[in-house]
């Protein structure tokens, strides 16, 4: 029985803590029970608001390592398992020149030709791990189906070689923005997060850590219009990352005040839409 | 195993009362969420909640009605709870709502509401329902609590000044003041509504309660029976909604999108694996291009179900560049232009708001009207390219009906779909003509988000 990841939420939330990630309760429980039920963690949660963090930050905090499959349109079995090293076959066949067809194909289908690929990589790993699969709502539907029979019973069957079954089960992380509703299937097998604006107590926490030059009554300010945007109707509601950005501009132009001067000027680090600056400078009365 | 705790009764009602409410629970999850209670320390309501939550609740959009069975099912205290035994009892019974004790609470309130301590606010409410809000039965079991009751007798809002005057006195800017004391108010008339909702529970048993009170999820919300604060999370749920149909969209042309072989390519890739063509490379398909005609009917009775599709559809318009929407009462007006993309949503909305007064000229819904009009007036909007899309509820005030018409218009379009917000046992009855419509164009039922968001996407 390898260590568990976490002794109990509030172990959790300490550690988080100290690998730099302020956790609030329900991602500390849900962090403790992912690692103590042994399961994948679905999380969701608008852009920005620090889903890949976690993820880095459990692999920080528990001395883990961590491996990343990027999910993009179009992945496929090749990029997220295995492939063989075809140049590398074709280079053995054709220096061995004369050699009985079953050596060279038990040559040739070995360890030496097998390209790991994240998720076949975080399975064979026998230090801890942290595999994190990013922007799973980004895959094709079929791509699901292949973490599906990865994140059950953490093994892949490779025709040549057989079954590889997990060492040590990886402490997995799925992210998703939520662009497109996952498979129940996907979701039945996770435990589902949803990160969400924090409040503006943590918030500010949160921009001071990142940000420890930021004046504490500045970090206020920006914490609080930055929650009167998010409650204007926009594209794209600022979050955590977009807030401590704006704290880091701050300190970059030396802003000691965030008057609404100072907001006109810099809601290009916030904002990045047009029509929602628009609006911000209209709702907030900036000119 | 002989002995029942109850709590695993109370574990197995809780499941059936959020598949009631309409969560998909599995069975493999309710044995997860048991895992995971199993896990945890038990001293915590809030980790208990968390740990249902995460193994239970896979949809963000669910949470408040998981959030609101959570509270009828594992209510936070029992009865006046462990803090009313330690403070002065005074006389027992229903002495300790006179008029000296409510200025006494008034003035309690006031204070607690200018510090904002989350606690005490909550002991205060749970306080003026068991004070103030009592409805003696005539037999036992027969009693209950009422939030209202409570409310009109201790009326908090009539402390919002003092309330106001009070953060005013700590320095706190005006304007900030106001929004703090009215975000106060609100919470802690949530907590007494709350907790009247628990006691009712406690006496009536939770199942009861889940079965009256709770709302559905949002995406389950009747458009037409809506209210104002539902309307609004709606709103804040359309936006996403359309990406994702969009982004779906766009993904499932692209998957479809292999076209020929490109020869080229294959053979200039295969030199790097000595010849063999292992990846095949294709062209590009010509990307096909759909258009949409969108015919919206903007009349009172179904002025809700119109102001989110018109959301939808604007919100569509950004993605597709051949779309053409109309709104009408018994006359059509046009309002593409008015869906600009990339300009201001919420501008968009009041500026059609405004523009719909065009589309009626004697202010009773005439579909066969508007649909003469429309054909009449815009007759090469409906192409063999184009698909026609019909919004409304097709009551027609026993005006002519114009079948033919109707008729005519979907057999110039390569598809036409029509999305009636009224349950289909409500179709045909008064003046409604869906029947009539449904012979000529496929009617579909659209009543929720859930609903809007699969048609959608069966539709394009």
């Amino acid at each position: 029985m390898p260590a568990p990841w976490f002794t109990s939420p509030a172990d959790a939330a300490e550690r988080l803590a100290a690998a730099g990630y302020l956790a609030d309760g329900a991602t500390a429980t849900t962090s403790f029970l992912a690692g103590a039920l042994g399961k994948p963690l679905l999380v969701e949660g608008p852009a920005g608001v620090g889903k890949t963090e976690l993820a880095k930050a459990v692999a920080r905090a528990t001395g883990a390592g961590l491996v990343r499959l990027q999910c993009y349109e179009g992945l496929d079995e090749a990029r997220a398992l295995y492939e063989w090293n075809y140049k590398k076959q074709l280079l053995r066949i054709q220096a061995t020149g004369e050699q009985s067809w079953a050596d060279a194909h038990d040559d040739i289908f070995s360890e030496e030709f097998l390209l790991t690929r994240p998720l076949l990589t975080a399975i064979r790993r026998e230090e801890p791990t942290v595999l994190l699969v990013d922007e799973v709502d980004k895959t094709d539907v079929e791509v699901e189906g292949l973490l599906l029979e990865v994140l059950a019973d953490f093994q892949v069957t490779i025709p040549e070689l057989g079954t590889v079954t997990a060492v040590r089960r990886p402490f997995v992380v799925l992210t998703s923005n939520a662009t497109r509703e996952l498979s129940e299937a996907v979701k039945r097998r996770c435990l589902y997060l949803h990160l969400g604006y924090p409040d503006g107590e943590r918030e500010r926490e949160i921009v001071t850590s990142q940000v420890p030059d930021l004046e504490r009554r500045v970090a206020e300010q920006v914490v609080a219009t930055v929650a009167r945007l998010r409650e204007l109707e926009l594209k794209k509601a600022p979050s955590i990352a977009e807030s401590v950005d704006w704290a880091r501009t701050l300190v970059a132009l030396e802003i000691r005040n965030l008057d609404e001067k100072a907001v006109a000027d810099t809601l290009g680090v916030v904002l990045k839409h047009a029509s929602d600056q628009d609006r911000a400078v209209r709702e907030l009365r900036l000119r | 195993m002989t002995e029942r705790s109850g709590l695993v009764d109370r574990h197995v009602a809780f499941l059936r009362a959020l598949r009631e409410a309409g969560l998909a629970v599995s069975l493999a999850e309710g044995l997860d969420a048991v895992a995971a209670l199993r896990a945890l320390p038990w001293d915590d309501r809030v980790t208990l909640r968390d740990a249902y939550a995460a193994t239970l609740v896979k949809r963000q959009a669910q949470r408040p009605t998981f959030d609101a069975l959570f509270d009828v099912y594992f209510p936070r205290l029992v009865g006046e709870g462990a803090e009313a035994a330690a403070e002065p009892a005074g006389e027992p019974g229903g002495a300790r709502d006179g008029a000296d004790d409510l200025a006494a609470f008034r003035g309690e309130l006031r204070a607690t509401l200018t510090d904002g301590g989350q606690p005490a606010l909550e002991r205060l409410a749970t306080q003026m329902v068991g004070r103030f809000g009592a409805m003696p039965g005539r037999g036992p079991g027969l009693s209950s609590w009422s939030a209202y009751q409570a409310t009109r007798r201790v009326s908090p809002e009539e402390l919002a000044d003092q309330v106001v005057a009070a953060l005013l006195a700590q320095g706190i800017a005006e304007e900030e003041a106001a929004g703090l004391a009215g975000r106060r108010l609100a919470s802690y008339a949530r907590m007494v509504e709350d907790d009247a909702q628990r006691r009712i529970a406690a006496e009536k048993g939770p199942d009861h309660v889940a079965r009256v009170a709770v709302r559905p999820t949002i995406d389950r919300l009747d458009f037409l029976a809506a209210r104002r604060t539902d309307l609004e999370a709606m709103r804040r749920e359309i936006y996403p909604l359309a990406r994702r149909l969009a982004t779906r969209l766009t993904r499932e042309q692209h998957a479809r999108r292999r076209g020929p072989l490109d020869v080229r390519r294959t053979v200039r890739a295969s030199v790097s694996t000595g010849g063999v063509p292992l990846v095949t490379h294709h062209r590009p398909r010509r990307p096909h291009r759909s258009e949409l005609v969108v015919l919206c009917d903007v009349s009172g009775s179904v002025a809700n179900f119109a102001q989110f599709t018109l959301l939808l559809v604007y919100a569509l318009r950004e993605q597709m560049q051949n779309l053409r929407a109309f709104t009408f009462v018994d006359d059509v007006h046009e309002v593409t232009d008015r869906l600009r993309p990339g300009a201001d949503v919420a501008d968009v909305m009041a500026d059609l708001a405004a523009s719909t007064a065009h589309a009626s000229r004697f202010g009773r819904t005439s579909y066969g009207r508007a649909f003469t009009e429309f054909a009449q007036r815009f007759p090469d909007a409906l192409g063999p390219k184009s698909s026609l899309l019909v919004l409304g509820d097709a009551r027609s005030n026993y005006s002519d009906l114009a079948v033919p018409v109707l008729r005519e218009l979907a057999g110039t379009a390569r598809h036409a779909w029509w999305l009636n917000p009224e349950h289909p046992r409500h179709w045909g009855t008064g003046d409604s003509a869906a029947r009539q419509y449904a012979e000529v164009v496929p009617m579909v039922e659209c009543r929720n988000l859930a609903q809007l968001a699969e048609v959608v996407h069966d539709v394009l």
